[in-house]
């Protein structure tokens, strides 16, 4: 989905918050979020892309005002509910306030029948695709041309797996970009590697 | 905020909403032996900038390890009986020279090689950097103090898929000969996110 959280290349911030050696954690809640995290992923109620599916479905004003630690235990939260592990008044309840989840979501879709392997040096392009649900390809190289560097792993095609769809594993090509061809004339001089899944891909002719 | 609501109260505090989330898994958790708690003690044991900085001082110092790592990160990595959360499938580990800077983002989320370089800082979370640096870098790093000169190419690593990244940073000249773990030392985990450089008077 074209959310908020697919922010590569967006214009109109300020500088990067840095101070060298940063804690991660501004307070104890959020170090004990992390840890929460971790724990209920354990727990196999839901994966990996179900959890960064929910994140992406937050509403935009409450995603962008809200911290990193929110966003993970807002995912958390709305995925519990939609498991049917409990229910929002119950978590209201608890806490003794509002609980803002996330909308919910669009369907998915199962790996592109026609997808090809490529070669190293290969020049490919990424689909033009639209996706409704969730989906790792940001925005940025959508319809933009690159070269394949490495073959990656295998990996379950998320934009089914965040959706209960058969999800077949599939590799993860490592495919480097021009900054000049992604943003032409809007960009410094860089070369960008993204991670992208095979059903992305297609030939260059 | 809006909402599917039509009436919503206020958000409780996050502290209320964290203890609320926790006592609807608290019995879950304890079926399957695990806690909240029982896992932060893992994290701050396992999750430590100080593995990527073993590795990196390693590297320096043994070639062969040196290659085996960007050959095989994963591989290599086990050698410090160091290893990836399951769905972190492989790490490629960045080299920068005096031609190349490498530095890494995940614009989509904040992913991150965990057991190597830690929980990420809150910066890298941030929506400026995020946003920012895959499209000027040069200014960027600039900001963060680590300017990169305009002969050497700037390579940004986006972690959109379950591959993981580490920069190993250049070793500062002033500490060829110093012994692994002295070397380890002096690298930090900004260096190896690839947004410092290093120095052997601990800059």
């Amino acid at each position: 989905m074209d959310g908020m959280h697919d922010l590569g290349g967006r214009q109109g911030f300020g500088k990067v918050g840095f101070t060298p050696k940063a804690s991660p954690f501004q307070a104890a809640w959020e170090k004990r979020t992390y840890a929460l995290r971790t724990m209920a992923g354990q727990l196999g109620v839901y994966n990996i892309d179900e959890y960064r599916h929910a994140v992406e479905r937050m509403d935009p004003r409450h995603s962008v005002s809200a911290s990193y630690y929110e966003r993970v235990l807002t995912a958390i939260a709305t995925l519990l509910v939609e498991k049917g592990v409990t229910t929002r008044a119950e978590l209201e309840e608890l806490a003794g306030g509002g609980f803002a989840l996330s909308h919910p979501g669009a369907g998915g879709r199962t790996n592109a029948p026609d997808r090809k392997s490529f070669q190293r040096g290969e020049r490919v392009r990424v689909r033009n695709d639209f996706v409704p649900g969730h989906v790792r390809l940001p925005g940025y190289i959508r319809g933009k041309t690159g070269v394949v560097m490495v073959e990656g792993p295998l990996t379950p095609f998320p934009d089914a797996h965040a959706h209960g769809l058969e999800a077949v594993d599939e590799p993860t090509y490592d495919v480097q970009f021009r900054s000049e061809d992604l943003w032409p004339g809007g960009a410094e001089s860089a070369v960008i590697h993204v991670a992208v899944f095979q059903s992305y891909l297609e030939a260059v002719a | 905020m809006a909402s599917q609501d039509t009436q919503q109260a206020p958000n409780a505090s996050m502290e209320q909403r964290l203890a609320a989330v926790e006592r609807v898994l608290e019995v879950r958790a304890h079926d399957k032996g695990l806690s909240v708690d029982g896992t932060m003690e893992w994290q701050e044991e396992n999750l430590l900038a100080e593995n990527g900085a073993k590795v990196v001082a390693r590297a320096w110092t043994d070639p062969a390890f040196r290659q085996r790592l960007l050959a095989d990160g994963k591989a290599a990595i086990a050698e410090f009986g160091i290893g990836l959360p399951a769905i972190q499938r492989q790490v490629y580990v960045l080299e920068n020279t005096p031609a190349v800077h490498n530095v890494i983002v995940c614009t989509l989320c904040s992913c991150t090689a965990t057991t190597l370089i830690g929980p990420p800082p809150n910066w890298y979370e941030d929506l400026e950097y995020r946003a920012r640096v895959v499209r000027e870098a040069r200014t960027v790093l600039q900001e963060m103090g680590c300017p990169v000169a305009p002969e050497t190419e700037v390579r940004v690593w986006d972690t959109t898929a379950d591959t993981r990244f580490m920069v190993l940073p250049m070793q500062p000249p002033e500490t060829i000969g110093w012994p692994e773990d002295k070397l380890a030392s002096i690298v930090t985990r900004d260096s190896l996110i690839g947004v410092a450089r290093l120095s052997g008077t601990g800059g």
